[in-house]
């Protein structure tokens, strides 16, 4: 199978029944996806399929051929992060971190598809994503912050 | 009020009982620097915190960072002093060591109560300090992390940079009085020296001790915001955890264990499991096998084929049930009564009584317990995330025959713990299976479901508080407690003895700093059901809730304002006043059908907190949380407000939703669809004020979450007039 991840084209061969998380993790050694819960209830593991959030411990290996995929590290860089990762850094939203790869890949999901939700489609947005440290507060205060510094395309 | 002949010591016990002696002699002597151990002449270790080589300067931080920031304010601690710049340092974990003892955990295993700061309180800090020592208590919890590093590390960092300008003016035939530093250099008159261009130079110069620390007046990090040292790389997804560990030829591994501890590996059916694409062996494990393949989730998938019979179960819900009833209030199973204030027994007034429950918990930090380990019949490295560091390597020695300097553990930052790395059963199943497959490396990841199904619970408890009112007042509390003690089950799994009361059946009930001419508060063990631990706030996420539900229902039945009347009963100033400031920040005026106020007193620091909800169609609602502690002195204003914020929020998602039931004898809940966490619409905006009113400096990891279970009840309690006695809440009122 072909998969692009963060702008570099792979031919692999797995199982069709590979979640394509442990295809990134362990096959091909994109490490910024989480694995949490592995049944689509913790959303640490969300990397963007085509553009959009996606649990990848809930998409196989049969479903990404010749997809185009992008984790954590492929939305910003140190030098030029992501509006939504430079909000979360000015916010200090995270404690242990684990989850917020997720948490950011569904934040800018949801920005790129809606630049100005309202409270209500933040709160549906992201409640598929758990923190278990409880960072819900930033992670409210870093959207607002990621939607009025604009720019999100 | 607690007699001396009650004021038994647990450390002093543990430590006899454990054939320990230490006295002044082996405290005065001060641990050995261990970062000196095998140190070239390239490289130079002023005090076991800073490390100087050709790339510059490391701060050695040795409290384990499980998402608190204790890597954050450890490096910036020390770099106060040093005059470097944390955030292009690098930190390190440094090796287990004695060196790295915490002076301040042991102080929570002793009948000492939170608000304590009299001469009492000051002898059990510094018979703390002496166990630390010589029991090489090399650990992190109890939100010890900065009152330990407080002192310590600002003089580490002050020794290092006077040491650093003593090679300096040594080495320009100036005296030091001429130099000063600034962002790792010293500067001198038309000279400027990076400190590891000082090597060389440190080599014949001996360590200046006890440089007198700057005042705070004069710091430029501490006591104001500044960015955390992890917060860039964990937003842009370079951090690393132990689950990302990776070595040449590492295979990696899954448990799959009874859920009973110590019964066995059952019946288990493997050859399913072992044709599967990937998988390498299957090897045995204390009470099960391990799974070991060439990828985490073929490994867990093949797992999941293991079909097993694990011989019977442990106790039932019912069993347990019955366990706790038996206890509670039977003297047989008293286990301390550590405030005992008049006669609760002949108080005038109108008696009330209620009785309480709070169910067994996980910790179920999001990333799932695991360790990588190489062995080799000579050397045994351990990589993982640890609180105990010193009780693991003790551990490994044990299974691996090696002597402890042939073990070194490298401490891995981690994805969460919530108490759950002070545990290390993981790392002793990634060693035996290392053992087996020496010189090759193995990562043992557990499945979330192993993890939850094998955890090592926070506590049921069952409560029965009694108390009388008169003439609108709250007379007299009597409340009683029944719980699986945390420190014998925790050293049991050290084959450590316990001997004495279990002071976190009862912390922050005892010592709640309440007045009445009437209290008493009673601590009943409840036998061994299942493995118990530590979790976050440990003994005060259930008291809290006890007791500031039971004081809420108390001044109701009195007619008194929830606010007034506990102020009336509260002498203690810190309390009083972060108690009249969360009243501020609410601008509480009664409960007024949405407010609920608790206050706590835990591990020192005194926490008010407000809860506002409204009762909506779709369920009850939670708007607000306003939280006002004091932690004697604020360090870092944005992870303080993080961590009470983070911690209200931990006990208000699970009081709400969470727990771990027995129904057959193991656990029935899996994953986190059936152990409910809070979500990000439950969540209130939440308000904090940190105070830093002098005294001693305290934690903030786990202060803020006893009083906020207990505020949002009370203030169901104004919107519902529901009284919320039994967690999880939502069995009793939906939640929107």
């Amino acid at each position: 199978m072909q998969i692009t991840v963060d702008g570099t084209p792979h031919e692999i061969t797995v199982e069709g029944d590979m979640p394509l998380l442990w295809l990134l993790r362990d096959e091909l050694g994109y490490l910024g996806p989480k694995y949490g819960c592995g049944i689509g209830h913790c959303g640490a593991c969300t990397v963007h399929l085509d553009g959009l959030a996606v649990r990848a411990c809930q998409i196989t290996a049969a479903e990404v051929d010749g997809a185009d995929v992008t984790t954590i590290e492929g939305l910003g860089t140190p030098e030029a992060p992501h509006p939504v990762q430079a909000a979360w850094i000015a916010e200090q939203v995270a404690q242990c971190g684990y989850c917020q790869s997720g948490q950011i890949m569904q934040a800018a999901s949801l920005l790129a598809t809606n630049p100005n939700p309202t409270d209500d489609e933040i709160d549906a947005s992201m409640s598929s994503n758990l923190c278990r440290c409880a960072t819900y507060p930033r992670i409210r205060a870093a959207l607002r912050r990621a939607i009025a510094d604009g720019d999100l395309t | 009020m607690t007699g001396p002949s009650r004021r038994t010591v647990l450390i002093g016990t543990l430590a006899a009982g454990a054939g320990i002696v230490f006295g002044v002699a082996a405290y005065r002597r001060g641990p050995a620097n261990p970062l000196l151990r095998g140190l070239g002449p390239d490289k130079a270790a002023i005090t076991p915190h800073v490390l100087l080589d050709a790339d510059g300067v490391t701060l050695i931080t040795p409290r384990a960072d499980v998402g608190q920031g204790a890597t954050s304010i450890q490096a910036h601690l020390l770099a106060e002093e040093l005059d470097v710049d944390p955030a292009t340092v690098r930190t390190a974990p440094g090796p287990a060591s004695g060196a790295y003892y915490n002076s301040k955990a042991a102080v929570e295993w002793m009948p000492v109560a939170a608000s304590g700061d009299g001469i009492v309180a000051r002898g059990a800090m510094g018979i703390s300090d002496v166990a630390g020592r010589a029991l090489n208590l090399h650990l992190t919890g109890g939100s010890t992390t900065v009152p330990d590093a407080y002192d310590r590390l600002r003089a580490a960092g002050a020794s290092a940079r006077e040491t650093i300008k003593a090679a300096a003016a040594s080495r320009l035939g100036l005296s030091v009085d001429d130099l000063r530093t600034e962002n790792g250099q010293v500067i001198a008159p038309g000279a400027t020296l990076g400190y590891a261009e000082l090597i060389p130079d440190l080599a014949g110069i001996e360590v200046v001790q006890d440089v007198p620390l700057r005042d705070p007046s004069q710091w430029r990090r501490l006591g104001r915001a500044h960015l955390r040292t992890d917060m860039a790389d964990k937003s842009l997804g370079r951090f690393r955890y132990g689950s990302d560990m990776v070595l040449p030829d590492m295979i990696h591994a899954t448990p799959v264990t009874n859920p009973t501890r110590g019964a066995g590996a059952g019946t288990l059916e493997t050859t399913a499991a072992r044709a599967m694409r990937g998988v390498i062996d299957i090897v045995p494990i204390s009470d099960g096998v391990a799974v070991l393949a060439d990828n985490d989730w073929r490994a867990m998938k093949a797992a999941r084929a293991i079909v097993a019979d694990w011989g019977g179960a442990g106790p039932t819900d019912a069993q347990m049930a019955a366990a706790h009833d038996a206890a509670l209030d039977n003297d047989d199973f008293r286990d301390s009564r550590l405030a005992d204030i008049g006669d609760v027994t002949t108080a005038t007034g109108q008696a009330f009584t209620a009785d309480y429950g709070v169910p067994y918990l996980s910790h179920a930090p999001l990333e799932p317990a695991n360790a990588t380990v190489l062995y080799t019949p000579d050397r045994t490295q351990v990589w993982t995330a640890t609180q105990a560091p010193l009780f693991l390597l003790g551990t490994l020695a044990g299974i691996t025959g090696q002597d402890k300097a042939q073990i070194e553990i490298n401490a891995l930052p981690a994805g969460g713990s919530f108490g759950h790395r002070f545990e290390d059963e993981w790392v002793r199943q990634a060693t035996e299976i290392a053992m087996q497959r020496p010189g090759q490396p193995v990562r043992l990841t557990q499945s979330r479901e192993q993890d939850m199904t094998h955890g090592f619970y926070r506590p049921m408890a069952r409560a029965r508080g009694r108390g009388t009112t008169e003439a609108g007042r709250v007379r007299s509390l009597d409340l009683s407690i029944a719980a699986q003690s945390v420190v014998s089950s925790q050293l049991s799994r050290a084959r450590m003895p316990a001997v004495g009361p279990d002071v976190t059946i009862v912390a922050a009930a005892w010592d709640a700093p309440y007045v009445l001419p009437d209290r008493r508060v009673t601590g009943y063990r409840v036998p061994s059901l299942v493995p118990v631990s530590s979790w976050r706030s440990v003994g005060a996420s259930f008291n809290g809730f006890f007791l500031e539900t039971l004081m809420d229902e108390l001044i109701a039945k009195a007619g008194a304002d929830p606010v007034e009347e506990r102020l009336r009963l509260l002498e203690e100033p810190r309390a009083r006043r972060v108690l009249e400031e969360v009243a501020d920040m609410a601008s509480w005026n009664g409960p007024d059908g949405r407010f609920g106020v608790a206050l706590t007193f835990a591990f020192g620091v005194p926490v008010a907190q407000i809860a506002e909800v409204r009762n909506t169609a779709g369920g009850i609602v939670i708007d607000n949380l306003w939280i006002a502690a004091d932690l004697g002195r604020v360090l870092d204003p944005v992870n303080i407000d993080a961590q009470l914020s983070g911690a209200a929020l931990f006990g208000i998602g699970h009081a709400i939703g969470a727990e771990i039931t027995f129904p057959e004898g193991t656990p029935h809940q899996t994953n986190f669809h059936t152990y409910q966490s809070l979500r990000l619409w439950q969540a209130p905006t939440v308000t904090t004020r940190a105070l830093g009113l002098g005294g001693d400096i305290r934690g903030a990891g786990e202060p803020g979450l006893p009083a906020a279970a207990p505020a949002l009840g009370n203030a169901v309690f104004a919107a519902t007039g529901q009284r919320l006695r039994q967690m999880p809440f939502n069995r009793s009122v939906a939640f929107a």
